[in-house]
């Protein structure tokens, strides 16, 4: 038994799985959101960021709450390692992807309000 | 000779922390088996070692991951918001950022970091400049452009206080950036080098003098800094 | 929980099949490849969340492989595709 026991469920719903469930539902939504974000945004470089960013905090989210449902030495290292290579991967595929698209042409011109890279003072575009 | 010994020890003590942490175990056996298979993929895949700038303020570090983690949940949300916001209507930009470090680490974790910040991804990277192109989503008009490159500075700032050389402390006291002071010594080394040429005119030897006063503390801690 | 665990996965096919449709109608190599990067990143998610809802970690290797590794296919896929300028 849990010294804090909220238990308004008929199945023991304590505080654990009160943050189980919020953590989960944040990652889902998250997950979601960048479902929609890759539907809806115009170009490869808004849908980068969709494909991106809600990811990592979902994924931060999850871990988290599964480091700290199961604590130990082991489990913890593991969280620990997972987001950080996400986090050090992730940006770095947006980078190689955005890169090929912007080289490539693979965005649109006109919802673009500033560009500074096209009308660089030496606009080598190499390819 | 330190930051030489420390730049080789950095990344090999890395890996062997990082075979511990797969391990989730920290035994001797992890460790001896994790110094063997370090001391081999240093070996095998040898890499042009990082010059690390041999201080690090603990503090500071601990800024910025935290300010990090922040960025990260506010990013998330607000690109979700804008996912799923009932009228989108696209709006981007792409800019120049000239940042103030000469190190490739701060720079390649500055571009990592403001990868995961509200609103931008890096696009490209000019490294002899020093100067990073972003793109950056749902920007209205260029009016929103000189705030969010102040918040990729301030990124910068944090990492440099964090872990950057004492080069790179005094740029960012001076505000001075990397491209500016090239730029300037660019157009001083051709107005010194060919004064009665052709192609140094008037507005070109005008520009580096001026430039040349206002960056003169610049380039003379910088050459200070190369030299040590 | 029931209900959290349906609501969650709701959520998360949504998303899944937002990635999903993009892969199939995506115009460029780049807007699949972003796309598939999204279905991993989702189905990392939902073995995660299977994992916090059920009480074990069994599955935090398979998450550490995919993170490692999910960058392979999106870099090799961009390199390819800035250095053969087409779709």
């Amino acid at each position: 038994m849990n010294p804090i026991d909220f238990s308004f469920g008929d199945d023991g719903f304590d505080l654990r799985d009160a943050v189980t469930a919020v953590l989960v539902l944040l990652a889902a939504l998250m997950c979601f959101a960048a479902g929609v974000g890759l539907v809806r945004f115009p170009d490869v470089l808004s849908r980068l960021h969709a494909a991106t960013k809600p990811q990592i905090l979902g994924l931060i989210a999850i871990v988290a709450d599964v480091a700290v449902t199961n604590l130990s030495v082991g489990t913890v290292t593991l969280a620990v390692a997972i987001i950080f290579f996400q986090g050090l991967t992730a940006p770095a595929a947006a980078h190689m992807t955005g890169r090929a698209a912007f080289r490539t042409d693979h965005f649109r011109e006109d919802i673009l309000v500033v560009d500074e890279l096209t009308s660089r003072p030496d606009a080598d575009r190499r390819s | 000779m330190r930051a030489r010994i420390l730049s080789g020890l950095v990344p090999f003590l890395g890996l062997v922390l990082l075979w511990m942490l797969l391990w989730g175990q920290f035994t001797w056996l992890a460790l001896i088996t994790g110094v063997l298979l370090a001391g081999l993929v240093s070996i095998t895949f040898y890499l042009p070692a990082v010059r690390l700038s041999g201080r690090l303020n603990p503090w500071y570090g601990l800024v910025f991951l935290v300010r990090l983690l922040v960025d990260i949940v506010r990013a998330s949300l607000q690109i979700a918001w804008i996912a799923l916001k009932p009228h989108y209507r696209p709006s981007n930009a792409i800019f120049a950022v000239p940042l103030r470090t000469r190190s490739d680490l701060v720079m390649v974790f500055t571009a990592e970091a403001i990868a995961l910040v509200p609103g931008s991804i890096v696009l490209d990277i000019d490294r002899d400049t020093a100067t990073l192109y972003l793109h950056a989503l749902n920007v209205q008009s260029a009016e929103d452009v000189p705030a969010l490159r102040k918040a990729v500075l301030a990124t910068e700032r944090r990492l440099i206080l964090a872990a950057g050389s004492a080069d790179d402390l005094e740029r960012l006291r001076t505000g001075a950036t990397v491209a500016g002071e090239l730029a300037a010594e660019a157009a001083r080394a051709a107005a010194a080098g060919e004064p009665g040429s052709g192609r140094a005119s008037e507005p070109g030897g005008g520009s580096a003098s001026a430039s040349g006063e206002d960056s003169g503390t610049d380039s003379g801690t910088d050459s200070e800094g190369a030299r040590t | 929980m029931i209900v959290i665990v349906v609501i969650a996965g709701i959520l998360m096919a949504g998303g899944a099949l937002g990635a999903l449709w993009r892969i199939v109608k995506g115009p460029s190599a780049l807007d699949r490849i972003i796309a598939s990067d999204v279905l991993v990143a989702t189905a990392m998610c939902a073995i995660g969340a299977e994992m916090a809802i059920n009480r074990h970690t069994d599955n935090l290797p398979v998450l550490l492989g995919l993170a490692l590794f999910g960058i392979v296919g999106s870099v090799s896929v961009a390199r390819f595709i800035s250095s053969r300028d087409e779709t």
